[in-house]
């Protein structure tokens, strides 16, 4: 672990992307938040931009309108951050597979912009507010062992 | 002089990517316009390659808060066009389930509402009783969100008679709490002051741009399909369409909590009334040719479901209109004249939700395509992969 996963692993600031999902990925991340599941235990605090953020939840299959404005997201981020794709959506599209106007997932765009860029997958649809947290806990213990 | 602000697509204030272009002189609010089209996925046309079992699941994800709306409107839709009878039983399941998820969906934008005017404490009280609706669908479902209830002729699983006893101490808390909220939010002064007489909606205005769901009622239309047009097991309940007169924001949020009261009534109605033995399902066998419509409403108005169908085992055509659809044209008459800080509050009072709305976009200053053009093309890639010139429903139909 060198210093800049160090950082990000301490205080996950997250700031949360909608490509196109159903709002239920996006409540649940929300609900994260709400005195239940409190993320603030861990440091995870919603952000209102993406030069603030460390970790971007991305839900949603990626639809056409969208695409360009996550890139110009990623670009505008903070390095070194990480993109979680929360959903079955943003992981593999899930039912919208053979949508003409999905043209996901989110790792497709991510590798397509810069390799480097790490993806956590957090399926489910839509998943849990646990197992939105324990998929974001697993990520930040496994920088551990990465260098960004 | 005039300036236009750019609200979006990505902002913190609201969930979903959508566009708004606030004209504004000086402080004032002089027009303003709304551009979506970010959560278009193509559902209509997916929803035309599956089965009429297999629709529910997709439109289900039309829009995750409403997620019981839309598949009972389909469903509705498709009993309408098939004569398809439906047994007592299941039209209690879902009509209970309707009403759970209207409390739901109320009371997150109770939340989010407080959260959009700055006033947190609010946002936190209302998820966290909001909680407790979503632990009883648990409980009744299996589920948090996508209960997976809905399917034409009746209902996929049955709830237990322990499991409805069970609710009845979480809907006891839940009215409590729900009843504190309102009263606490309407002593407010700080609420009040925001939003008394903002973006006022005058009746004549909410239904010259038809207006629907809560946002009507509180201008003083009593448009509510429950009532107009009883599906499900409404006419046997007890319960009263709120309205209010003023037509501004506080009378709203008035409306939406009265509403989730009135919903926790009948949910206990319901767990009264409820026929503990029959079937839960009709189990038709096909859907003849013709169509049907299925009017549902949704927590934020009436949901509209068109199904054409050809005698085959899918629709031929599925359209959708979502409630806030016809909501955002009564931004032009609620933002005029108000200040750039109270727009917020009154854009999120129709309780907008986009991923609904969506239903067709043009991508013209995006790529020069046409949708049609998209759709098409994609049919016929996949012809040219699988080395056919017909879809293979077509060849069958053709032998
Ligand atoms: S994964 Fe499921 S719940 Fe999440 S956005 Fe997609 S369809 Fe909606």
């Amino acid at each position: 672990m060198n210093w800049k996963s160090w950082g990000i692993s301490k205080s996950p600031w997250l700031y949360h992307v909608n490509t196109g999902s159903c709002n239920n990925c996006d409540i649940e991340i929300v609900d994260c938040l709400t005195p239940k599941f409190d993320v603030e235990r861990f440091g995870g605090k919603l952000v209102g931009s993406p030069r603030h953020a460390d970790v971007l939840m991305v839900t949603g299959p990626m639809t056409r309108k969208s695409k360009p404005r996550f890139e110009r997201i990623l670009e505008a981020s903070a390095k070194p951050f990480i993109v979680a794709a929360v959903g079955t959506c943003a992981c593999s599209k899930g039912m919208f597979h053979d949508a003409y106007n999905c043209i996901g997932p989110v790792r497709k765009v991510t590798e397509a912009l810069d390799e480097e860029i790490m993806v956590l997958n957090i399926p489910g649809c839509p998943p849990r507010p646990e197992a939105i947290i324990d998929g974001l806990v697993t990520g930040l213990n496994q920088l551990k062992e990465v260098k960004l | 002089m005039a300036t236009t602000i750019p609200i979006g697509p990505y902002h913190p204030l609201q969930e979903e990517p959508e566009h708004y272009l606030l004209t504004v002189e000086e402080e004032e609010v002089i027009d303003v316009d709304v551009q979506i089209g970010y959560n278009h996925r193509g559902i209509e046309k997916l929803s035309e390659k599956k089965t009429f079992n297999q629709v529910p699941f997709l439109v289900e994800r039309v829009c995750g808060i409403c997620s019981h709306s839309h598949p009972y409107a389909y469903c509705l839709a498709v009993e309408d066009c098939g004569d398809i009878e439906v047994p007592e039983r299941a039209k209690y399941i879902r009509t209970l389930i309707g009403e759970l998820e209207r409390i739901h969906s109320h009371l997150l934008w109770a939340g989010l509402a407080g959260h959009f005017i700055g006033y947190d404490t609010v946002f936190m009280w209302a998820w966290k009783y909001r909680e407790d609706v979503l632990d009883l669908l648990e409980l009744l479902t299996g589920n948090r969100n996508a209960y997976a209830m809905m399917k034409p002729g009746g209902v996929q699983r049955e709830i237990k008679r322990e499991d409805l006893e069970g609710a009845r101490p979480k809907l006891e808390t839940l009215r409590e709490k729900s009843e504190m909220l309102y009263n606490a939010i309407l002593d407010d002064p700080v609420l009040k002051a925001r939003l008394e007489g903002v973006g006022v909606l005058p009746r004549e205005d909410a239904r010259a741009f038809g207006a629907l769901g809560p946002t009507s009622r509180a201008s003083g239309l009593p448009a509510d399909v429950r009532a107009d047009f009883p599906y499900g097991v409404y006419d046997e309940l007890d319960w009263k369409v709120i309205t209010r007169e003023d037509g501004d924001t506080l009378a709203r949020v008035e409306v939406r909590l009265l509403e989730t009261l009135e919903s926790i009534k009948m949910t206990e109605q319901i767990i009264d009334e409820i026929p503990d033995e029959g079937s839960i399902d009709s189990e038709p066998e096909n859907v003849p040719a013709g169509e049907g419509i299925g009017n549902y409403e949704a927590p934020r108005g009436e949901c509209f479901h068109y199904v054409q169908s050809d005698g085959s085992n899918r629709p031929v055509r599925h359209k959708i209109r979502a409630p806030t659809f016809m909501n955002f044209p009564t931004y032009k008459s609620t933002c005029k004249g108000e200040t750039v800080a109270d727009a917020t509050i009154i854009l999120a009072s129709v309780d907008p939700c986009y991923s609904c709305t969506e239903r067709a976009i043009s991508l013209k200053n995006n790529e020069d395509v046409d949708l049609l053009e998209l759709s098409q093309q994609k049919t016929a890639d996949l012809k040219q992969e699988y080395g056919v010139d017909k879809s293979p429903l077509e060849e069958v139909l053709d032998e």
